[in-house]
């Protein structure tokens, strides 16, 4: 079943000067319960932005993104209540600086009255030793390297239990050396059975977790199938153009 | 924000340290060679001291100057919080596409007009043409709302200033667990905000201290103008004014501390 259907989805920016720029140009998919998707692309063909439509970071111009059945996309939708449900784990990590570790986890689960502050600290020590990082609890975020924010990140998303996870190139903004740390969490996540949307430019990690590959390009789907499909068989010249150039082939 | 200027943690000497030295052995030389250091000029500093200060208890006029200075500074200090607070949420509210397009331009408005005068001629607009016929309102009250209402415009930029300099990812990351945006911004937004600019409010007050020492041209008698009325008692030209740019600095200096206490504070957990 489709925890997320996504209908003709357009989103047109106009820029200061006037300029309008179309973004997505009517994207239509469907994410199934347990699912992994990976999106690739060139860098602004949309593939961000179609993501941040999902939990309406962007409203979208047009069309309708559905969410367990609900049309989130709908005028008298509480989207606060939709998007403690879709976790989303960004580039930048953004921890809240003002806070420890701790309170980074249980802010959201306290004041959405999700769970008693006891269970929210039950639950924060659980979800840092599931991502590695148990020591950290009491840590403020300026003093944690790249790698392990963005693991603390992760666990801040699933904090508020979430059905889906959403990843903005999560470990673009990494050093090399700590990309291995947080791709092993993610690796554990979507071994037990999260459903997980994942843009990212580590094709070697989307080949091995997706079920699924999107190549987006100018703000549409131009190919779609199993990773082996698009990885090792592309059909479109565009999306040979691109694997040719990120994978030196 | 942490700062370069903490001798404490120097070793030895640096270069600036050798040329204040060498000044102060200068000054030394001069007043010795000028006679300063003589029995007769010791006694005469001595004689005027006292004139200026101990009879009749002068220094008394000091203190009550002092009182008046920091009575107004902190009153002003407070307007100048709240007109700061209120000015800048109206901006940042109407960025984020708030329907309050007369409120953003009066708001900009005033902060254009009172940054773009002086302070001093605000004071007099206040006090001889607003005020000009509310002869039993106390001028100190003037002073206050005059200083608040200019500290407010600057203020409302600090504030302001402090709400944008927060990565607009914090908003995002905030809404993105669901919070909605007043829980975002009390939760996650001006917390972060409100940190980085405690130093520049102190900074404003510290600012404050020094603007009203012009306060005398309304007559009030704040620290400097108790000064002058020790010159035009005593007819001595320098004591009392030095006296009272001494009480002017250490008052600075001690507020100054405290803003490097509060900021090594403030950045604890911070790499």
């Amino acid at each position: 079943m489709a925890v997320i259907e996504v209908k003709d989805l357009h989103k047109t920016f106009i820029r200061q000067d006037g300029r309008i720029l179309n973004v997505l140009n009517g994207i239509s998919t469907e994410i199934n319960k347990g699912e992994k998707i990976a999106v690739i692309g060139p860098s602004g063909s949309g593939k961000s932005t179609f993501l941040r439509c999902l939990n309406q970071m962007e409203e979208p111009t047009k069309g309708t993104v559905i969410f367990n059945g609900e049309d989130i996309t709908a005028p008298g939708c509480d989207i606060n209540r939709v998007r403690r449900k879709m976790g989303m784990v960004f580039q930048h990590f953004h921890l809240f600086p003002h806070l420890t570790v701790r309170k980074n986890l249980i802010l959201s689960p306290v004041r959405h009255k999700l769970m008693t502050p006891d269970e929210a600290e039950v639950k924060a020590q659980e979800l840092l030793a599931r991502v590695g990082l148990a020591d950290k609890i009491d840590e403020w975020p300026d003093r944690l390297s790249g790698g392990q924010k963005q693991r603390v990140a992760i666990a801040r998303a699933l904090a508020m239990n979430p059905e889906v996870l959403l990843f903005d190139e999560p470990t673009s903004a990494l050093d090399p050396e700590m990309i291995g740390e947080v791709l092993d969490v993610m690796k554990e996540l979507a071994d037990s059975g999260m459903t997980m949307y994942l843009v990212t430019h580590e094709m070697g990690f989307a080949h091995k977790i997706a079920d699924r590959v999107l190549f987006i390009d100018n703000g549409i789907i131009s190919e779609q199938g199993t990773p082996d499909e698009v990885f090792d068989n592309p059909q479109k010249p565009r999306t040979k153009e691109f694997l040719s150039k990120v994978l030196h082939r | 924000m942490r700062n370069n200027f903490d001798f404490s943690k120097r070793n030895g000497a640096g270069r600036g340290d050798i040329v204040l030295g060498v000044f102060a052995l200068f000054l030394l030389y001069l007043l010795y060679s000028s006679g300063f250091f003589t029995a007769a000029a010791w006694q005469d500093f001595n004689r005027r001291f006292y004139q200026n200060f101990i009879k009749d208890r002068r220094y008394m006029m000091l203190v009550d100057g002092l009182k008046a200075t920091l009575f107004m500074t902190s009153g002003a200090t407070l307007i100048g919080l709240t007109v700061g607070l209120i000015l800048s949420v109206i901006r940042v509210a109407y960025k984020g596409g708030a329907p309050i397009p007369v409120l953003n331009k009066l708001a900009n408005t005033y902060i254009t007009v009172l940054r773009g005068t002086p302070a001093m001629v605000q004071l007099l607009i206040w006090n001889f043409t607003i005020f000009a016929s509310a002869r039993n309102l106390n001028t100190q009250y003037i002073a206050i709302l005059a200083f608040g209402l200019n500290s407010g415009a600057y203020v409302a930029e600090i504030f302001r200033g402090g709400i944008e300099s927060i990565d607009p990812g914090q908003m995002e990351a905030a809404r993105s667990l669901g919070l909605n945006y007043t829980d975002s911004m009390r939760f996650v937004i001006l917390p972060q905000a409100l940190k980085n600019v405690i130093p520049m409010l102190f900074n404003e007050f510290i600012a404050m201290l020094k603007e009203t020492s012009v306060a005398g041209y309304i007559g009030i008698d704040d620290l400097t103008r108790a000064g002058q009325n020790i010159q035009a008692l005593t007819l001595e030209h320098s004591q009392p004014l030095v006296m009272v740019a001494i009480i002017y600095l250490v008052i600075v200096l001690f507020l100054t501390h405290l803003v490097r206490k509060l900021e090594e504070w403030l950045s604890r957990g911070r790499r």
